[in-house]
């Protein structure tokens, strides 16, 4: 019981301070700005180790944080090995596929006015649907290894990347065209210096939400057969199992390289569209 | 109506792709049987056609090219099969009175819509409260935010047969339940972001010509900050209702669900129907088209009302 106390007042407690922190003079500063979500997260953790262990929850329902963090910790060449399967394999390789082939798509359709009007209400339907259903269809056809994942990938993050880049090359004014044409700028000249950086920050949209249906891609694939390794055959088989704590492991994994992946695209995006207003600080 | 022309153009070209697509891809199964039939081949078996490339067994094969548009377990239908099983699985079972039959896929499609509604409901209650308190108390912007946004690079797929195992052992044996919270995890998000953009988007002028009013916090929000989010929430609910429908979708796969047209896929998969698998896909295609369409046309209904219309 003394547990579930502890872990109320700690919540309590780091309510508090993040209240005076958020509304204190520094409430702009880059430490605070770090410090207050990460509090709320130290909180959730807390409360969530406190509740287990106050409650007595079984392991084999919902295990503590702290049993979760030992079995990571023990199981590192396991959930390596998965990583590599699912997210370097699958996920990434299907990801630069699927990006460069969207991308290409798009300038190639964006010569054509008729085919733009045609493609963009299409694809945004497309875009809409639930793709990730074709998933047994395409491990049926391309086998259980990582190709059938990486192929799922490829469909998935295709049609948002597309439809955001054609939008992205409408973005330029006529009197920015019309500027390039004064500077009697030929087609490439154009599209290389006024229309491609001005798609860039709807390409990053793109990319940014492909970035999460890649892992979900990836991950959906492997439960409809997988050779025995990968995060989602490991998940469906420590469901089975009841080895949950290996499975929240690989949650916890599958939440890192999410993170981290959705980082890098933003990192990339800082870097490559400094000039555009949402970057500005 | 302008696109009217372009779009069918498109949706021309892919059936047409599709169409070419069907006898490459099928050529080998079908090839393998004419085979059992006693067929000559060129090839003569199945293991100097692995040798082959498809489109030379294709032209050395020309009978059993036709053979590859009409299969019973094809690797790819025709979209005329797909349109047939559609039809023998909803509208001819309607017809009959049979509508609601474990294999008619407007149970399965009925089955999927709860949910997704549900989670739909579940997940927009969830994204209006939280924008609402991230527009009003800086602690709960500054907390919540970016736990919002690491949430949704979260692969949810990677919890659904969790939550599903939790609501088990927690004693909820309705199937709606877990896949309700599995598509309310998606779709909150959308939400709470368009209304956090929402609620933010009156100017100072107008809060402060409120305030001149004697206005109160609640006034404010009611009569200015509430009807200035509404094009930005309708944006939002049209991503979000997609969004929980492929949540419920993915609730239903990889979880051993037994109606749903998720489940439909994953026993077309199991028991080797490719027809069944296709003909689901299409359904809840369908199905996101009209939940789109509908919301779409609440929101032009609603703006028109409200004089905002674009």
């Amino acid at each position: 019981m003394s547990w579930l106390v502890f872990a109320l007042i700690f919540w309590a407690g780091a309510w508090v301070l993040n209240a005076r922190l958020a509304n204190s003079a520094w409430h702009g500063t880059r430490a605070v700005r770090i410090l207050v979500p990460v509090l709320f997260g130290v909180t959730l953790i807390v409360l969530w180790e406190g509740l287990v262990r106050g409650l007595g929850v079984s392991p084999v329902i919902l295990p503590a944080p702290s049993a979760v963090a030992q079995t990571f910790a023990s199981s590192t060449d396991i959930l390596w090995e998965d990583f590599r399967q699912t997210v370097l394999k699958g996920a990434l390789t299907g990801f630069a596929i699927g990006s460069t082939a969207a991308f290409v798509t798009a300038i190639l359709i964006d010569r054509s006015a008729f085919l733009t009007r045609g493609l963009l209400p299409v694809g945004n339907f497309v875009a809409a649907l639930p793709i990730v259903g074709i998933a047994p269809i395409l491990v049926s056809w391309f086998g259980f290894d990582w190709q059938s994942k990486a192929a799922v990938v490829v469909v998935m993050v295709f049609f948002p990347i597309l439809v955001n880049t054609v939008q992205g090359l409408r973005e330029t004014d006529a009197m920015q065209r019309d500027l390039m044409r004064t500077y009697a700028a030929g087609y490439m000249q154009t599209l290389l210096k006024l229309r491609l950086p001005a798609a860039m920050p709807f390409v990053f949209n793109g990319l940014k939400i492909a970035t999460t249906l890649a892992l979900i891609g990836a991950i959906v694939a492997e439960y409809f057969g997988s050779p025995t390794r990968g995060m989602g055959f490991r998940i469906s088989t420590g469901v089975g199992s009841l080895s949950i704590d290996l499975v929240w492991a690989e949650i916890i994994v599958a939440a890192i390289a999410g993170t981290a992946f959705y980082g890098i695209v933003v990192w990339i995006e800082r870097a490559m569209t400094f000039w555009h207003p949402s970057q500005r600080r | 109506m302008r696109n009217a022309l372009p779009i069918l153009t498109v949706l021309a070209v892919i059936l047409g792709v599709w169409y070419a697509a069907v006898a490459p891809m099928n050529i080998r199964v079908a090839l393998d049987q004419a085979q059992r039939g006693g067929a000559e081949l060129v090839p003569a078996t199945a293991l100097e056609r692995q040798e082959v490339s498809v489109w030379a067994l294709m032209l050395r094969n020309p009978v059993q090219i036709g053979e590859t548009y009409a299969m019973d377990r094809p690797r790819l239908p025709t979209p005329g099969q797909v349109a047939t099983e559609l039809w023998n699985t909803t509208a001819d079972m309607a017809l009959n009175g049979r509508a609601m039959s474990k294999r008619s896929l407007i149970y399965h499609g009925w089955i999927t819509l709860q949910s997704t509604l549900w989670g739909f409901a579940l997940g927009t209650a969830l994204g209006v409260l939280g924008a609402v308190a991230i527009v009003y108390s800086r602690v709960v912007d500054m907390s919540l935010m970016p736990w919002a946004i690491i949430s949704q690079t979260v692969p949810i797929v990677a919890l659904a047969p969790m939550i599903i195992v939790l609501s088990s052992q927690l004693g909820i044996t309705d199937r709606t339940v877990p896949k309700a919270i599995i598509s309310a995890y998606l779709c909150y998000f959308p939400v709470l972001v368009g209304m956090v953009k929402g609620l933010r988007s009156p100017a100072h002028a107008q809060l402060d010509l409120l305030k001149t009013y004697n206005a109160s916090g609640f006034q404010a929000f009611l009569k200015l900050r509430l009807p200035a989010s509404v094009p930005y929430l309708f944006t939002s609910l049209k991503v979000g209702i997609a969004a929980a429908l492929v949540g419920t979708i993915v609730g239903e796969l990889p979880t051993g669900a037994i109606s749903g047209l998720g489940a439909r896929i994953l026993i077309g998969d199991q028991f080797g129907t490719p027809l069944a698998i296709w003909a689901a896909l299409v359904a809840a295609a369908i199905l996101a088209g009209a939940l789109v369409t509908l919301l779409d046309l609440a929101q032009r209904i609603t703006l028109k009302r409200m004089g905002m219309q674009a």
